[in-house]
């Protein structure tokens, strides 16, 4: 298929689409969401002064719903995963995205004008499993790799994975969770994400 | 993040450390990790190792960075860095690849040559990448496995070979052969201390993330080898493993 016709095609569905999101590449939406959130923390006064309330506000907004939590879960999971009954599947879930959320604030309040370079995307345009490439240019220091690993489900991209310098942020728990289990089941896992994230377990 | 060469500053008591350790910690039972079979050892170690670099190293380096100017801080960082890149061209060439030691190499040349013998890394404002290769990268591509991981205090998370590269790297680096043994040992005290500066960024973005600092930093050091020695193409992990 040609370029043009393909183009052409593409703008078609755009029009046509429910949602221009939903029909959007994999690296325009990393790179559109990246934009937004960095635009916002470098412009809002609150996250300036280090307002971590406000930080998680914008990444709750901004960047939760591009990711897929319940498959980051299952993946930092491993085959215990599979031994979780539904409703502890989803607690862990949702104390596994208060973690990662505020890890991310956390991480982004360090961002100081550093530039994203995102990379040209590599893939089958027909793919529905792809990493999405970028970097993050620091003065003075080396590069720091980070990409995406995105999946498409019903019609729209959402990342499962974030690769910072080789080292996975979901499969890292794959020990730590693991380790919990073995100690004090998957009730225990969900009791220690609970503690950590403030919450107190019940 | 570079999980560095310098930490061998340290290197040559450490490297005594490292065979007491896998000594002792062979008679211990019951390893979890399979990566990690000395695991009750290195978990005291780094129990040790948290106590004296919570208390007397951080706070020093935090010191370091927080008062000295930072063109100051850049500079010795370059410095240090020079020392890097010819360890880099060394053991890129000695893994055959030819393109890193190149660039390795001429960026030793320049950066001597032009930058005030390393002062100012002019290479890399032209755009020369940096390889960052090291000993145990090295090794890793003649075929030999990581090893038994290791935690060392002061060194930080290595493994028998990278361990083995850091040794390697401190009987052989160019400070080692400064004639002046004070001069040396300060080059190396600063060293370390830069090496150590560059880890605090990273450090409460672990306190935050981490359930288990310990595990944490093992699996993100064997990954993050993992992938220096595939070049970023690490063939794909198995969903599970354990």
């Amino acid at each position: 298929m040609s370029m043009a016709i393909r183009a052409g095609l593409a703008a078609l569905a755009a029009a046509l689409a429910f949602s221009v999101h939903a029909q959007e590449a994999p690296d325009a939406l990393v790179k559109r969401v990246s934009q937004d959130v960095l635009e916002t923390i470098k412009s809002d006064p609150k996250i300036q002064s280090g307002d971590q309330a406000r930080i998680r506000e914008v990444m709750e907004s901004k960047l939760a719903p591009n990711f897929d939590f319940e498959r980051m879960t299952a993946l930092a999971m491993g085959r215990n995963w599979r031994q979780a009954t539904p409703e502890q599947q989803k607690r862990l879930t949702s104390e596994f995205k208060t973690l990662l959320v505020r890890t991310y604030s956390g991480a982004l309040t360090q961002y100081r004008d550093q530039k994203i370079d995102y990379k040209p995307l590599r893939a089958d345009p027909n793919a529905n499993d792809v990493i999405v490439r970028t970097e993050v240019i620091r003065q003075g220091q080396p590069p720091v790799q980070i990409d995406y690993g995105m999946e498409k489900k019903d019609g729209a991209w959402k990342a499962y994975d974030v690769v910072v310098g080789g080292v996975s942020l979901v499969t890292n728990y794959r020990d730590e969770f693991s380790e919990q289990v073995r100690g004090g089941g998957i009730d225990g896992l969900i009791k220690t994400l609970a503690t950590k994230n403030g919450g107190g377990a019940k | 993040m570079r999980i560095g060469e310098r930490r061998l500053i340290a290197g040559r008591l450490t490297a005594v450390a490292a065979s007491a350790a896998m000594l002792a910690a062979c008679a211990t039972t019951g390893p979890a990790s399979p990566a990690d079979p000395f695991e009750p050892w290195n978990r005291g170690m780094y129990e040790v190792h948290q106590v004296v670099d919570g208390h007397i190293v951080k706070p020093a380096v935090q010191a370091y960075v927080d008062y000295t100017p930072k063109p100051i801080q850049q500079t010795i960082r370059n410095f240090f860095g020079n020392i890097d890149d010819l360890v880099s061209a060394i053991t890129g060439l000695m893994s055959g690849k030819m393109e890193l030691a190149g660039h390795d190499l001429g960026r030793v040349i320049i950066n001597t040559l032009f930058g005030i013998g390393g002062l100012i890394d002019v290479a890399s404002d032209g755009g020369i990448p940096k390889g960052d290769w090291d000993f145990g990268l090295a090794f890793g591509t003649w075929g030999f496995p990581q090893g038994p991981y290791l935690f060392v205090p002061l060194l930080g998370p290595t493994t028998v070979r990278d361990g083995t590269g850091l040794v390697v790297r401190a009987y052989t680096g160019p400070v080692g052969y400064l004639p002046d043994v004070p001069t040396r040992n300060i080059l190396y005290g600063i060293g370390a201390v830069d090496l150590r500066a560059e880890a605090l960024q990273s450090e409460s973005v672990i306190d935050q993330a981490a359930l288990d600092r310990y595990t944490f930093i093992r699996r993100a050091y064997l990954q993050r080898r993992q992938y220096l020695l595939y070049e970023g193409k690490v063939p794909p992990e198995k969903e599970d493993q354990q």
